[in-house]
């Protein structure tokens, strides 16, 4: 399961956050190499590739480059989609501290394949470090002459303007960001038109997520077929995977799509914490519906999590041991999707709301029987029921901890209490 | 509509740099720079008040309730005063796992801030219960005027809220260190000059 690492080789170099340790590294070999190539090469050489975008949805990369038309008169964009706010993924942060240079060298191709001159990187505004440490590549990037009028000698022009959040994990989806780059609220706009289309400002846009990005260099550099060496047919390359919560060594690590859960969670998070028991783990981030210690040998891809009735997402692995309530879990994963609805659609906005408060007394021993069918109508009723992903992520938490944990939310509602609290609760009633 | 530049919060070298940060995005797209111009409202006033809201909109052509429609969605602008120092303790499941609960009810002892408040009465600090700060792997996560500190413990939250009542500034885990929630506002409108660390 080891992996030559890609992403990360640069990572044991502390001078690879300066251009110069990122140029003695090999950077910026990509860029120089694509000014010399036709932009219908560079869409190309990613298509064969068959890098799926990392930001959580797989869709192919060079697929979307290839939709943006080139004759409407308008100017095209890149905006790189740095909002990663999914809970659990901590991986483009630290891409991006450790060599912010590899991903001003991926969107400067594929600004370039896509003939933009203004790229914009969206960075979440709790990032502030890291959006600093992007300011001050920026800065050394135009100074050496890898942005700018004339990047890499090609006399192409090409502009990077950094832009950062506010809070709103909405804005990690793709039409909410580009309307909050706009200076509107991050709500979510109707497709069509595709951003490919009709992205910012009205304008032919390509989305990629950073850890995309930070893959094209080595694309363009060093081939299609060396990309897919590692990894699966459907699901070729390496993928940054987050592991956190009971583990006993919570981390980032580069790893071939494909690998199982087990390896993941035995030889890079180091085993379970403490020697405990593994329950339950999200594979993707929160949104992402949770499997068991049934699923520990599913392999870590696109297609293997789908059949196990999952997703991939952002590869963010959240683990749970034999002491963790599913129940309380839960009732957190939701609460965040409830603060962070943005109010557009009556499904998400109250589904969330009300589940939040229907789990949390649940939790507290005042669930009634009535309870449990009520969670399964409101998960029903709101997975797919909204303009964007935000409401499926309440969902997939509601129907998959059900599915899989139905005994344990039709214990607490037979005792009255959490069944993993050691003593019953003092309960007081309050007439209401 | 008040003249371009007779506001009481852009005025002088703050509305050189609103003017700056306008400059930042292609031309006839000033609406772009609402969020760093509100950014820099904050670090300005320590809040964004309703001044604000309206000088904003007369820089870039817009009306004060469609600044506030957008000051309003996102969380990291502060409407109501605010303490000093912001105090941003995740306890979303990554955090929440590895005890996040138990550090947010120290910080909030620690600040003196009551239950249902958020903001002490002296002033100094405003809690705040924050959902995942793409921390998962140094949990539980713990910004203060959005520096990091890593794997903090009860313990440590009450050091850190001690040592900032004492007048410091706690070291973070990584990166530069912001004085006062004002300084890291500054920041975020993209306007502080920080030295290569």
């Amino acid at each position: 399961m080891t992996v030559e690492p890609r992403l990360t080789r640069n990572w044991s170099n502390p001078d690879a956050v300066g251009i110069d340790g990122y140029v003695a590294a090999g950077g910026y070999a990509g860029l120089r190499t694509a000014v010399t190539m036709s932009d219908a090469d560079i869409v190309e050489v990613v298509k064969a590739s068959g890098l799926r975008g990392r930001g959580g949805a797989g869709f192919p990369t060079g697929m979307k480059w290839g939709f943006v038309p080139r004759d409407t008169g308008k100017p095209t964009y890149v905006v790189v989609n740095f909002d990663e706010s999914e809970p659990g993924t901590c991986n483009n942060r630290e891409l991006a501290e450790r060599e912010p240079h590899r991903l001003l060298e991926g969107t400067a191709i594929a600004a370039r394949a896509i003939g933009c001159e203004t790229a914009f990187i969206y960075v979440r505004g709790e990032y502030l470090w890291q959006s600093i440490v992007l300011e001050r590549a920026i800065a050394e990037a135009y100074e050496g002459g890898y942005l700018g009028a004339d990047v890499a000698g090609s006399g192409t022009r090409i502009d990077i303007v950094l832009h950062r959040g506010a809070g709103a994990y909405i804005c990690g989806e793709e039409t909410a960001l580009l309307n909050s780059l706009e200076g509107l609220r991050g709500q979510p706009r109707l497709r069509p038109p595709f951003p490919a289309v009709e992205g910012l400002y009205a304008s032919p846009t390509v989305i990629n997520n950073v850890e995309t990005l930070m893959n094209v260099p080595d694309i363009v550099e060093r081939g299609a077929d060396w990309f897919r060496e590692v990894g699966t047919e459907k699901s070729p390359g390496t993928k940054m995977v987050t592991i956190s919560g009971k583990v006993e060594r919570p981390g980032n690590y580069e790893i071939a799509l494909g690998t199982p859960f087990r390896e993941v969670l035995e030889e890079l998070g180091g085993g379970m914490l403490g020697g405990g028991t593994l329950k339950a783990w999200t594979p993707g981030g929160s949104s992402t519906p949770m499997l068991t210690a049934a699923h520990v040998d599913t392999g870590l891809d696109y297609e293997s999590l789908a059949a196990a009735g999952s997703m991939l997402g952002t590869a963010a692995i959240m683990v749970m041991d034999e002491t963790d309530c599913v129940v309380d879990c839960a009732q957190r994963m939701v609460a965040f999707y409830a603060h962070e609805s943005c109010g557009k659609c009556t499904p998400c906005r109250e589904g969330s709301w009300w589940a939040t408060r229907v789990l949390e007394r649940i939790e507290d021993g005042y669930g009634r029987e009535v309870d449990i069918p009520l969670m399964h109508d409101v998960g029903k009723n709101t997975l797919f029921r909204a303009f964007c992903a935000l409401a499926d992520g309440t969902a997939s938490v509601i129907n998959s901890s059900l599915q899989h944990f139905a005994d344990e939310y039709e214990e607490h509602v037979r005792l009255g209490r959490c069944p993993l609290q050691d003593a019953p609760v003092e309960q007081e009633v309050v007439a209401s | 509509m008040a003249a371009e530049g007779s506001g009481t919060v852009f005025s002088g070298a703050a509305l050189d740099d609103a003017r700056r940060i306008i400059d930042r995005y292609p031309a006839s797209r000033e609406r772009s720079a609402i969020m760093p111009l509100l950014y820099l409202a904050q670090s300005i006033d320590g809040m964004v008040t309703d001044d604000a809201l309206r000088e904003i909109g007369e820089l870039i052509g817009i009306t004060t309730a469609e600044v506030e429609a957008v000051a309003t969605f996102y969380s990291m602008y502060r409407l109501r005063p605010t303490g000093e120092h912001v105090v941003n303790v995740c306890t979303n499941l990554a955090c929440k796992l590895r005890g996040a609960n138990a550090v947010y009810e120290a910080a909030h002892d620690a600040a003196g801030v009551a239950h249902g408040a958020e903001r002490s009465d002296d002033g100094l600090f405003t809690v705040h219960e924050e959902e995942c700060l793409g921390v998962c792997d140094f949990a539980p996560a713990v910004q203060i005027d959005f520096c990091n500190h890593d794997q903090v413990t009860p313990e440590r939250m009450r050091e850190l809220i001690a040592t900032l009542r004492g007048g410091e500034v706690p070291a973070p885990a990584r990166g530069p260190v912001f004085a006062s929630f004002k300084a890291a506002s500054r920041a975020l409108a993209g306007l502080e000059e920080v030295a290569a660390s």
